[in-house]
């Protein structure tokens, strides 16, 4: 825990360490705070989200001053920022390639925790805040995307407040409620501006400290599942951890770097993505008597929204993807082998996740076509597989032989 | 596992092309092709290729525009001076060869006529195009302007390939001339298995020739969809050239602090 230092620098550096515990804060969290030595390529993707974080912020507060909330003024205004506001394309740009990027590197970081097991005590409420943070993500996106006020924007919408209404009893009353009006409606616009701009992100801010805090208070994971705590070196530090600072600043930046270039060239040569990051109809302004020819959501969303359309009752449907998500909070207890990483654990397991990674990907691309066909005959092919590879697990996990897991990390500094 | 761990890498690099590549194909992919050298659904396929770098293009199809599309079609999000920067066009070459009378170049690009008898008119008022490039895709206007042909069942006298029952008049006939579809028979087999005859468009016969020859007539549209690309989204040529700048920068930024990582990862052991 932190102790006042007991000597200052001099000047306005000691003057402001005596009044604010800056040099606690470094001391404890940055240089202090040891790190396992053998992250590898899957360990970039947190502090990346950190990253992308920042930039929706930051261009988020840059579009709020130029977007004009209304039904007759969205979409307007966001081609008054796309063409006479000074860089306000690439902002805006920014912003859309930002949500898209949001979501590639937190599927990314999960798949991570996944890999190596970094949701298994003592780590369990870091996984809890971290899927509340995925949470508070989608509904951000979803409301975000309703903002400017396309074609896309609005059938989007409808399709989704009305999954709201197959809850019996209330639903149909809370539909009403979540749109403030009969239909999607300049009402629902506002709303959701409020919402996006002020109260999401506070809670997604909150919570993203709450997962840094709880990170540090169990220590990182690491790809070999071992709690690096157990072996202390004379100084009290783990032997096998490096200070956060410099050790791993240096080496995000690296990531960050490589993360950056990707952006940019998304940005600044396909902004639209082939209408994956900005769908073409939304380029059309909404249209309350035109539906488009297909109605999908941004691509994070379609795995669940492929499990909506594979089941045939509605209701029903709504329940599996409700299920669908919620069912990622259950990991931490669903999972009871003895090691953490996938690098011990035996073929059951890295063939269910295997599975669970094809099935993920394809239902995501199916969520994007119509459902038709052989289309809908695969996604009930893929949503069993789905499911299985959780409710599966308590059997596998305890079912396979393991390896057996060494004393020490794994890590060649030479290679 | 380290060398899976770059395997799993190459993968996500790998996927992200392919899904690149896959959104490109699936935009340029459309219905079947008909054999026999007709005409059939081969329209479908046709790309106007055009280039938004091209400013003496970008010039004529300016020109196109405000002679034969703005007295209907607007484009309500652009205005003259920009439009004069970007294409280069001098400020008396504006006023005298685009601006209609009474606008001044801070103007919107608007079309004078009245929606509500523009829809008394043609059943429907006549789009804004500013977005129309990016909504629809430049293939799809060229396909449009060039598929229009004599249709006397119609109140305008002509029908579309593209768009069937089109409310728009062909305003270009007068450079294009009139076009009367020839149908052939062809025997096709039906989604039951069964054999049966169909109708398909063998080809356009030039029945009243217009001002232009053929090849004039698709530089013409080519020129103008061309434009319209360009009024899509006017920063797109300064977007790709700035955007060279800005990922060799990030290139050199991320291979120097690689550099910074070895020199502090050298005492990790």
């Amino acid at each position: 825990m932190a102790t006042p230092a007991t000597s200052y620098p001099k000047g306005f550096r000691g003057w402001l360490y005596k009044r604010l515990p800056v040099q606690e804060f470094v001391d404890d969290q940055l240089t202090g705070y040891y790190a396992p030595k053998n992250f590898n390529f899957w360990y970039y993707f947190g502090v990346l989200s950190l990253v992308v974080l920042v930039i929706q912020l930051l261009t988020g507060i840059f579009l709020t001053m130029f977007y004009k909330v209304g039904d007759a003024t969205s979409f307007d205004s966001v081609e008054f920022i796309m063409r006479e506001v000074s860089w306000g394309w690439l902002i805006r740009y920014m912003h859309s390639t930002g949500a898209s990027f949001f979501f590639i590197v937190v599927y990314l970081h999960m798949f991570r925790a996944m890999l190596y097991g970094s949701y298994k005590a003592p780590r369990e409420l870091l996984w809890l805040i971290g899927m509340a943070v995925y949470l508070a993500l989608m509904a951000e996106a979803f409301m975000g995307y309703v903002l400017p006020w396309g074609n896309m924007s609005f059938w989007g919408a409808q399709v989704i407040v009305n999954l709201f209404g197959t809850i019996p009893g209330i639903g149909p009353g809370l539909v009403e409620w979540i749109r403030g009006d009969y239909g999607i409606a300049d009402s629902t616009l506002n709303r959701f501006f409020s919402l996006h701009v002020v109260a999401i992100p506070l809670a997604l801010i909150l919570l993203v400290v709450l997962h840094l805090v709880a990170l540090r208070r169990v220590g990182s994971n690491n790809p070999d599942g071992i709690e690096i705590k157990e072996k202390l070196g004379a100084n009290g530090k783990p032997l096998d951890g490096i200070p956060f600072h410099p050790y791993y600043t240096v080496k995000d930046l690296v990531g960050v770097g490589l993360m950056l270039i990707l952006f940019a060239i998304v940005v600044f040569f396909v902004p639209a993505f082939g209408g994956l990051f900005l769908e073409t109809p939304n380029f059309e302004p909404n249209n309350p008597l035109s539906t488009p020819e297909h109605i999908a959501p941004t691509w994070y969303f379609t795995p669940y929204y492929a499990i909506l359309r594979a089941v045939p009752d509605q209701r029903l449907g709504a329940l599996l993807m409700f299920s669908s998500v919620l069912i990622w909070f259950f990991l931490p207890w669903l999972d009871r082998s003895p090691v953490k990483s996938m690098r011990y654990k035996g073929w059951m397991s890295r063939t269910a996740l295997t599975v669970f990674v094809i099935s993920f990907i394809a239902l995501m691309y199916l969520g994007l076509l119509p459902a038709e066909g052989t289309y809908v005959i695969l996604a009930r092919i893929f949503t069993p597989l789905y499911f299985l590879f959780f409710l599966l697990m308590p059997i596998y996990t305890k079912a396979e032989s393991v390896k057996a897991v060494p004393e020490r990390l794994t890590y060649d500094a030479h290679a | 596992m380290r060398t899976l761990n770059r395997a799993l890498a190459l993968v996500l690099v790998l996927s992200a092309a392919l899904t690149v590549g896959a959104a490109q194909a699936a935009e340029e992919a459309g219905g079947e092709h008909e054999g026999g050298g007709a005409i059939g659904d081969s329209w479908k396929h046709w790309e106007v290729k055009n280039e938004v770098e091209n400013i003496t293009s970008l010039q004529r199809g300016a020109r196109n525009f405000t002679s034969y599309c703005l007295g209907c079609h607007s484009l309500k999000y652009m205005r003259w001076s920009r439009l004069a920067d970007d294409l280069a066009i001098p400020e008396d070459q504006l006023d005298k060869l685009l601006l209609p009378p009474g606008d001044k170049p801070a103007d919107y690009i608007l079309s004078t006529m009245p929606q509500a008898d523009a829809e008394a008119w043609f059943g429907k008022a006549p789009p804004d195009l500013s977005l129309m490039a990016r909504s629809r895709g430049p293939d799809h206007l060229y396909q449009f302007l060039k598929t229009f042909y004599a249709d006397p069942s119609k109140p305008t006298g002509v029908n579309n390939l593209f768009l069937e029952n089109t409310a728009m008049p062909h305003v270009l006939s007068e450079l294009e001339g009139v076009k009367t579809p020839v149908y052939k028979e062809v025997e096709v087999t039906g989604e039951d298995g069964k054999p049966h005859k169909e109708k398909v468009l063998e080809k356009f016969e030039l029945t009243i020739p217009g001002r232009f020859t053929e090849g004039e007539y698709d530089a013409f549209v080519r020129d103008t969809v061309n434009f319209l690309d360009y009024v899509g989204e006017p920063v797109q040529v300064k977007r790709r050239s700035l955007g060279v700048w800005v990922v060799l920068f990030l290139i050199v930024f991320t291979w120097l602090t690689w550099l910074l990582k070895k020199e502090y990862w050298k005492d990790v052991h």
